[in-house]
């Protein structure tokens, strides 16, 4: 099945009715998701799409945009208990908050960091040292968040506990698209997210801003399926919610991994880095789940950072898709992922790092 | 399988249940994951595996749909 939805003959050919049916009108289309990115440069789509039609990543990644507070109130849980185990997942792990701090600095500082593929991983090492306390660095958007709700319902053991620093995508789509600095004809909307919310969660949208929406999957012929879908619209002037990725995203989502995030979370105002306070975009613990936030276990205020993005670096205008990577001074001169400088060169799911990865790939065999 | 690729959502196939956990098996590759978000899970489907948690299942029937137009229309098999 994956193997059909990589069918180089099928993506040439419908990548060539996009040629035919684009006018000479200049297209912006925004993907917001850091697979996506990532299957767009991996398989050089961008060179068989015509030149008038540009397609910009968008704040997908959610280690990038995560806050550095968040990353320095677990610096700080580390360095004002002394019992902490940290987990964090393997792409959080090096990013940078102020200073250059990262949890890979604090581990080679000697405090306890482990890298974990899954929170059940973090649940794990709670039970096998009842001695210590485990906190688990909660990052991600709507795919990742029922997890950690999952596993707070689960009755964890008591020496768990976590920093949510989770984040969900519709309030930040409405925060770009009402600044108006991001001008864009259509929303490639990410599929794993929508697996959650469902394509339904972004209808408001269309409503307000009257903006194309298109749910794709990650597969190359996912995405090329997804903008001749977008331009139809744009071209058509029928503006909705569209699902190209019928075979997992439901109009409803996954209403139980609904029910159990809305059980544990509240969603309240979050700062997003290189973007600002986002109304009602992040997921903080209901009043009922506080024993299990490691800020309020621990008495531990988060601190206030006035700068979250290193002087130079561009990844607040890369995360709204306002300039690329190449764009960047900093960008493989001195930041590469080996001694990345900002976010957006630290995950694996950073515009920055696909760009040094894969640079200006051309279309796969 | 890149296993730290934050959401990045791996297809494979359910081969056992174990309560709230079952075992994925990514074309021979198995592991186990947390079904507790999947309602009423059934051995043998396709299932979205993210962050060790299996997020919802595959409809084949679906992709299966969705090839056999595409081919129809715009491919030269």
């Amino acid at each position: 099945m994956t193997k059909d939805y990589r069918n180089k003959e099928l993506i040439s050919n419908l990548a060539k009715i996009i040629r035919e049916e684009a006018s000479n009108d200049n297209y912006r289309f925004m993907h917001v998701c850091g697979t996506h990115e990532d299957t767009i440069t991996k398989h050089g789509l961008r060179s068989i799409l015509p030149s008038n039609i540009d397609v910009v990543a968008g704040p997908g990644c959610p280690v990038c945009v995560t806050h550095p507070e968040k990353i320095e109130l677990a610096l700080k849980l580390l360095e004002e208990r002394k019992n902490i185990i940290l987990t964090t997942f393997g792409d959080m792990y090096r990013v940078p908050s102020k200073y250059g701090r990262s949890f890979s600095h604090a581990k080679a500082q000697g405090f306890d960091v482990k890298v974990v593929y899954s929170i059940s991983d973090a649940i794990k090492m709670a039970k096998d040292n009842d001695d210590k306390e485990v906190v688990h660095f909660a990052v991600g958007f709507e795919t990742t968040a029922p997890s950690t709700a999952s596993t707070l319902l689960q009755d964890p053991p008591e020496n768990f506990s976590i920093v949510s620093a989770h984040l969900i995508v519709p309030p930040v789509l409405d925060y770009l698209l009402a600044s108006g600095e991001v001008a864009v004809q259509g929303l490639v909307l990410p599929g794993h997210v929508s697996t959650i919310i469902g394509s339904k969660a972004y209808e408001f949208l269309v409503d307000k801003y009257k903006v194309p929406q298109v749910v794709a999957g990650f597969e190359p012929l996912d995405v090329i399926i997804a903008l001749k879908m977008l331009l139809k619209q744009v071209k058509e002037g029928e503006i909705k919610v569209e699902n190209e990725y019928d075979r997992v995203v439901k109009p409803d989502g996954n209403l139980k991994a609904k029910r159990l995030m809305n059980e544990v979370f509240k969603q309240e105002d979050a700062k997003w880095r290189g973007l600002g306070k986002v109304p009602k975009s992040g997921l903080g613990l209901k009043p009922e789940f506080e024993k299990f936030d490691a800020s309020v276990k621990f008495d531990v205020e988060p601190p206030e950072i006035a700068r979250d993005i290193e002087i130079g670096c561009r990844c607040s205008d890369v995360i709204k898709g306002l300039v690329k990577p190449e764009e960047c001074k900093l960008f493989r001169r001195v930041c590469t992922p080996y001694d990345p400088r900002g976010p957006c060169m630290v995950s694996i799911e950073g515009t920055c790092a696909i760009a040094y990865k894969y640079g200006r790939l051309k279309l796969k065999n | 399988m890149q296993i730290y690729f934050m959401c990045l959502g791996v297809p494979g196939k359910l081969v056992k249940i174990i309560g709230a956990r079952g075992i994925v098996s990514f074309g021979g590759a198995k592991r186990e994951v947390d079904l507790s978000l999947i309602e009423k899970p059934i051995i043998g489907e396709y299932v979205i595996v993210h962050a060790g948690f299996a997020i919802e299942r595959i409809d084949e029937g679906e992709a299966r749909k969705t090839i056999k137009l595409l081919r129809e229309t715009f491919g030269s098999f």
